[in-house]
């Protein structure tokens, strides 16, 4: 057979090249630097940005905080608690984010999530608290359904729809909170404790090192595996200094969370160790990137929000997936609410859901999720929710009062969507 | 066949009725289409068209901007369904609803926009629907080794990594990459619409070199294209659709440029004997 003209296609490589990302073409750590630095000059900055912000506002917050105590391990803890509620709202707000659609509804959703399990754990009906989590986020799920299902079927936009859920979940908070006004969980009985023991109960120091040197060394050999098997076979794989890297990337900020939380915090009594929300955090981090990146529908998620019409005529049922992004984007914030209602110690009608949808979009957008769609990891909300949870526990510290911390978040919240809509510029640009 | 007997084309609309088993087997072309129609709201995109496709063979379908051929290659893949007519497919009538139809049956498409999603890569868009799967999980490593494999055998070698995302591709490799994803799945017939609108002379000589060895590889081949020098080059048989209508459907050998052209502006040529497509230039 003749040869094709085909090496003449090599001369667009070289203006292919900067916009690669690094993992795919570079062989050693010095050509993936210099594909990286490539790319951040090129617009596409990948975690940079919140790595940075990261950076930016414990600095800050720390030189601002009236005895530095923002960086004091109690302080610490308390952030990484508060964070929570905002990481996890980000895991559910980047599937819908995923597809290029909105949910304004998820933070009275989860609310009701919340206040559903605290109900059910109340002395009357006492169910145990893991069927009370199950039906808290059954609950959800078919909220998530329902709103999903509109978007879908009858192809309404989803942001009118779930602005119509904004206030129907609110409506139906404060029906479900009835005359009191709020359900706790402070409780003496073991299901309302298990509940607000998610946030206030602690894992035995010693137990913690163990689950951490457990959970870093599977994480390496999965990590290993794959890249070594990958580069013995000649496929596609990160240099080898990338996949060290990363291990001991994991394990350091594995060993300063636990060391952290290990330290006494308690002012009369000692309150050591690391509470449950963490590892639960990490729990659903790990589903959804198993979901998102190495499983078919994860991969037609990606798909139908970088391209609807090539994933539908790819034989991609797109219907089924945006409904489903809509019940898991709900499901997950339930889990952020029961987070919240541990952490709160209960449900009242002054949730503000308003302010946590703009928690959940600002988390998910500065952690490098898009809102055009088809770009984003679960991994984004972990960190864009740790920058919105430092905000939220710095400004508090500040003493600033209320209006300041809404002005300053909104501004956050610009900035985020700002650096989202230039590097999409710029690559289209590319 | 009875399809290369001249330039009479097949006429269209008479026929609609017509028994798959007036041809015999052996010539019966792999795809069969009788008097397909398709509207969109008010305004109708295909009337009665009729076309055949032979194995081993590349037909070129020609026409203006509109006349339908895009419409007509969407109701084939199973993006449109068609309001009115009949597919045979090896002889047997067929029903195409779905994109999935066309390609269980071994239609693949190369749309005119390509269809690619751009925020995944090479492998990825390949694999795009069909991923491979071993328990729960994606089989990167063997969807990556197949995809390399088709990439190589097409000698389509210029990109760098094919973990790269689809929109770091020139326009010559996305349309590389949209022909590859269309040739591997061991398919029978392959549709390109305009595979070489966007593609400088290296890259259009890529594609009309693919084209060519598809053919000697036995597959039914359709090719869209404006360009008649590309279509008198690589196309056995030109189907020229106007304004909806087919109104021809000959062997390349018998027509000319001129001809092609008087079909697709004025759905008549002088040039050609007696075509039958004159009784419908009233339309
Ligand atoms: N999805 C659609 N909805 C409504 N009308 C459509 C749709 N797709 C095509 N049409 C109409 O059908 C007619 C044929 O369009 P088609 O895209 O098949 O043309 P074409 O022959 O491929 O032209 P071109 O050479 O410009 O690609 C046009 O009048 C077009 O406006
Ligand atoms: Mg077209």
């Amino acid at each position: 057979m003749s040869g094709p003209g085909a090496p003449d296609l090599a001369t667009d490589l070289t203006a292919a090249v900067d916009a690669v990302p690094p993992p795919v073409i570079a062989q050693t750590m010095g050509e993936y630097w210099r594909t990286w630095l490539a790319r951040v000059r090129g617009g596409d900055a990948g975690a940079l940005p919140v790595v940075v912000a990261l950076l930016a506002v414990t600095i800050v917050f720390t030189i601002l905080s009236p005895n530095h105590v923002f960086l004091s391990p109690e302080n610490l803890v308390n952030l990484f608690d508060q964070s929570a509620v905002f990481i996890v709202l980000a895991f559910g707000m980047g599937f819908v984010l995923l597809l290029g659609d909105i949910d304004l509804s998820i933070g009275y959703v989860a609310a009701i999530g919340g206040i559903v399990t605290a109900q059910l754990v109340q002395p009357t009906p006492n169910v145990p608290w893991p069927l009370a989590i199950l039906a808290g986020l059954a609950v959800c799920a078919l909220i998530g359904l329902l709103q999903g299902s509109l978007v879908t079927r009858l192809r309404m936009p989803a942001f009118v729809v779930t602005l119509a859920g904004y206030l129907i979940w609110f409506g139906v908070m404060i029906l479900l909170l009835g005359t009191a006004g709020g359900v706790g969980v402070t409780g003496s009985q073991a299901n309302q404790q298990a509940i607000y023991g998610l946030v206030y109960g602690y894992i035995d120091p010693l137990i913690a090192w163990i689950g951490l040197v457990v959970i870093v060394a599977a994480f390496a050999t999965v990590l290993w595996r794959r890249d070594a098997g990958r580069r013995r076979s000649g496929l596609v794989a990160p240099p080898l200094g990338l996949t060290i890297a990363k291990i001991v990337l994991v394990a350091i900020a594995g060993i300063i969370v636990v060391a952290i939380c290990n330290v006494n915090r308690g002012r009369d009594l000692p309150i050591v160790g690391v509470p449950y929300v963490i590892p639960v955090v990490l729990l659903v981090l790990l589903a959804w990137t198993v979901l998102l990146e190495r499983m078919q529908f994860g991969r037609h998620v990606y798909a139908t929000g970088g391209n609807t019409e090539a994933a539908r005529r790819a034989g991609i049922n797109v219907t089924t997936v945006r409904t489903m992004a809509f019940v898991l984007c709900s499901m997950t914030g339930g889990i952020a609410g029961i987070i919240y209602c541990s952490q709160l110690g209960g449900m009242t009608t002054n949730i503000n859901g308003g302010q946590l949808v703009l928690y959940a979009v600002a988390a998910a957008v500065i952690g490098g999720t898009s809102l055009f769609g088809g770009r984003g990891r679960a991994m984004d909300g972990l960190l864009g929710g740790l920058v919105i949870g430092a905000i939220y526990n710095g400004l508090y510290l500040l003493g600033l009062p209320i209006q300041w911390q809404l002005i300053i978040t909104g501004l956050v919240l610009l900035a985020a969507v700002s650096v989202d809509s230039l590097s999409r510029k710029s690559s289209a640009h590319a | 066949m009875e399809l290369m007997t001249g330039p009479t084309g097949v006429p269209a609309r008479t026929t609609p009725g017509r028994a798959p088993a007036a041809a015999p087997p052996d010539e019966e072309p792999l795809l069969r289409l009788r008097g397909i129609s398709k509207h969109f709201g008010a305004v109708q995109a295909l009337y009665g068209v009729d076309l055949d496709l032979p194995r081993a063979k590349v037909t070129a379908l020609c026409g203006d901007n509109g006349a339908g051929k895009s419409v007509l290659t969407k109701t084939i893949a199973g993006i449109h369904a068609a309001d009115h007519g009949q597919i045979f497919w090896e002889g047997r009538p067929v029903t195409i609803r779905t994109p999935n139809d066309s390609s269980a049956l071994g239609i693949e498409t190369v749309y005119q926009d390509l269809a690619l999603a751009d925020n995944l890569d090479i492998v990825q868009n390949m694999f795009l629907g069909r991923e491979r799967v071993s328990g729960i999980f994606l089989n990167e490593d063997s969807m990556e080794r197949a995809a390399a494999e088709t990439l190589a055998e097409l000698r389509v070698t210029t990109v760098r990594s094919i973990r790269q995302p689809v929109a770091t591709l020139s326009g010559g490799q996305r349309q590389a990459v949209a022909v590859a994803k269309a040739v591997m799945w061991n398919s029978k017939l392959v549709m390109l619409d305009e595979p070489t609108a966007a593609l400088g002379v290296a890259q259009t000589r890529m594609v009309l070199d693919l084209i060519k060895r598809l053919k000697d590889r036995g597959l039914a081949v359709m090719v869209i294209s404006h360009n008649l020098n590309d279509v008198f080059e690589v196309a056995d048989r030109v189907a020229v659709l106007r304004l909806g209508r087919m109104v021809a459907q000959a062997d390349t050998s018998t027509l000319d440029r001129e001809s092609v052209v008087d079909y697709m502006t004025t759905g008549v040529s002088s040039r050609v004997v007696q075509g039958p497509a004159s009784q419908r230039s009233e339309a």
